[in-house]
């Protein structure tokens, strides 16, 4: 035994077909069952629900549940945020992921981890935050009153609320793409005379665009479902600042479930289509994860 | 600026440094200082009392309790789901890979009252747990449930690349030395996976702490008993109690800053592990 390797376990271990013997096929499938079954319940289950419930009582109550002016107010103001948020922070991202992946300085993984504040802080304090500066008795409150602007519960603050919680998606998706990439092209490109945008657009941009997209696609998706922070600022008056989780929950609670759910259902498909999209980027890439 | 930053011949530094800081500050760090600042207004006893008033105390005991228990929850079955879709082929692997991401996309009002409709005592699957004396909808077990779902991509996220590091040779080495399957996952598999799911622990847990959308419409929110930190805080509001409402979103905050300082560090440890083994 001590002299190395045991000849008749390697052996026997040689001779086995593949790893097939019969406990790791038992492994694997209770596995594979144990992560099926744990997704059916909590994930699979619920996305069946929604539509099963928005479909419930037909078609036609499901196409009438848009004939709502208060619903269609509400997916308006939640395009309207959307439309607002997202090249906002797709512009900060851009930016953000160009000074901290092609440079090198102090304190960089501060900033990289001030970034990422939002994602670690509950979204009722993000609204909060607003309501503390800009709400009747907030720092700037009185200012604001007498000059008759509104803030909070009116869009302003729904988007500012909104662009806090989705603000680092676009940075996030690009900081590690672009470190990736490298600097060799840019550089390349500089030297020979090119200036920064060009540069940018010619060169960066068609190597990293993908993450881009997907980026954005996310920053999308979480911009027009939040819910928390809008909840907060938003002071929810019915065809006004609802957007359309809020408005979800004035159904819902109204026990209008098919209404509910229809519009759940909107917000579900929207869920779905980024996935698809992250999936298309990922198999366009090659950029599998794992 | 020559100290400040390496040298490099390409431009924007300045520029988008400073874009970004200052649409950093202007969005999130200006904002969350108007809170410290709020808070700081309190005084002391004032800022005790908020925080150890008995309805606070059994919030927080029911906030961090239940994320704590949906994020452990989260790193058995997380790290179950990532090694199946890791290490084996299965129809539909690639399907259930993309879908994962779900909790991320889809908006928290949808996930609460889907979850709700699913748990309730006619629902789905609360049909079957009523008779058995489970209660989920309206309980504490509810908001573990809708804590569960949101953390769950975090921790599959984080240990699936983990996964993929671990080395078929080293497993292969051990099983000829006689390792049997539990030794060589103790050994081998866990020492490598171990920080990326320590952090996929705490990412889920972090944003468990603060999840708002889609525990309220399952807890049933009574007081003393299922309402989360974060409804107090929006009841506080509803009730123009600015500085109450302040106060807990500081203590809140300084948990997030915590736990993302340690998310860093984990993933620092993590990093130095790795490359101390590729030499």
């Amino acid at each position: 035994m001590a002299g190395g390797p045991n000849k008749a376990l390697l052996a026997e271990i040689a001779s086995r077909p593949g790893r097939d013997t019969l406990t790791s096929v038992m492994l694997k499938w209770s596995f594979i069952l144990t992560s099926l079954f744990f997704l059916a319940a909590l994930l699979f289950a619920p996305l069946i629900i929604v539509f099963a419930a928005a479909f419930e009582k037909g078609w036609e109550m499901y196409i009438a549940s848009f004939h709502d002016s208060d619903t269609l107010a509400a997916i308006r103001l939640t395009l309207t945020t959307a439309a607002i948020v997202v090249p906002l922070n797709t512009i900060f991202g851009i930016s953000a992921a160009w000074a901290i992946a092609k440079f090198e300085f102090r304190g960089k993984s501060f900033l990289i981890t001030l970034i990422d504040l939002p994602i670690a802080v509950s979204p009722v304090i993000s609204g909060l935050v607003y309501v503390l500066l800009f709400g009747a008795q907030g720092w700037f409150g009185l200012w604001l009153q007498e000059r008759d602007i509104s803030i909070i519960y009116a869009l302003p603050g729904i988007v500012l609320a909104t662009m806090f919680v989705t603000f680092p998606y676009v940075a996030r998706e690009l900081i590690p793409l672009m470190q990736q990439v490298g600097n060799d092209e840019e550089e390349a490109a500089i030297t020979m005379g090119a200036g920064g945008l060009m540069t940018f657009f010619h060169v960066t941009l068609p190597k990293v665009r993908w993450g881009l997209v997907y980026g954005v696609i996310l920053c999308n998706a979480r911009a027009m479902g939040e819910f928390g922070a809008v909840t907060v600022v938003s002071g929810n008056i019915r065809g006004l600042t609802t957007t359309m989780p809020l408005h979800v929950e004035i159904l819902y609670n109204e026990y209008n479930f098919v209404g509910a759910f229809a519009v759940a259902s909107l917000l579900t498909v929207l869920a779905l289509v980024t996935l698809v999209i992250k999936s298309l980027v990922e198999w366009r890439t090659g950029l599998r994860k794992h | 600026m020559a100290s400040f930053r390496q040298p490099s011949v390409l431009p924007g530094f300045g520029l988008t440094l400073g874009f970004s800081t200052f649409f950093l500050s202007a969005i999130v760090l200006v904002p969350l200082a108007a809170l410290v600042m709020k808070t700081a207004t309190m005084g002391w006893s004032d800022f005790v009392r908020v925080l150890l008033d008995p309805r606070a105390v059994a919030s927080y005991r029911l906030s961090f309790g239940a994320a704590l228990l949906a994020a452990t929850i989260n790193s058995i079955f997380g790290f179950v789901i990532a090694w199946t879709l890791v290490r084996y082929d299965f129809p539909g692997r690639k399907f259930i890979d993309a879908l994962i991401d779900m909790p991320f996309a889809l908006p928290t009002a949808v996930s609460g009252i889907a979850l709700t409709a699913v748990f309730a005592e006619n629902g789905a699957i609360g049909q079957y747990l009523a008779p058995l004396g489970i209660k989920v909808a309206y309980t504490w077990i509810g908001v573990v449930v809708a804590l569960t779902l949101i953390g769950l991509p975090f921790v599959v996220r984080s240990v699936q690349p983990a996964l993929l590091e671990v080395q078929h040779d080293l497993e292969d080495a051990a099983e000829t030395l006689g390792a049997g399957r539990f030794t060589i996952f103790r050994r081998i598999i866990l020492p490598t996976v171990l920080p990326a799911l320590l952090t996929g622990f705490t990412l889920a847990f972090a944003r468990a702490v603060g999840e708002y959308g889609s525990v309220i419409f399952i807890a049933g929110n009574l007081p003393m008993k299922t309402e989360i930190t974060p409804l107090l805080i929006v009841i506080k509001l509803e009730q123009f109690e600015y500085a109450a409402a302040a106060a807990l979103g500081f203590i809140m905050l300084v948990m997030s800053f915590v736990m993302l300082m340690s998310i860093n560090l984990l993933q620092a440890w993590g990093r130095r592990r790795l490359v101390g083994w590729g030499r």
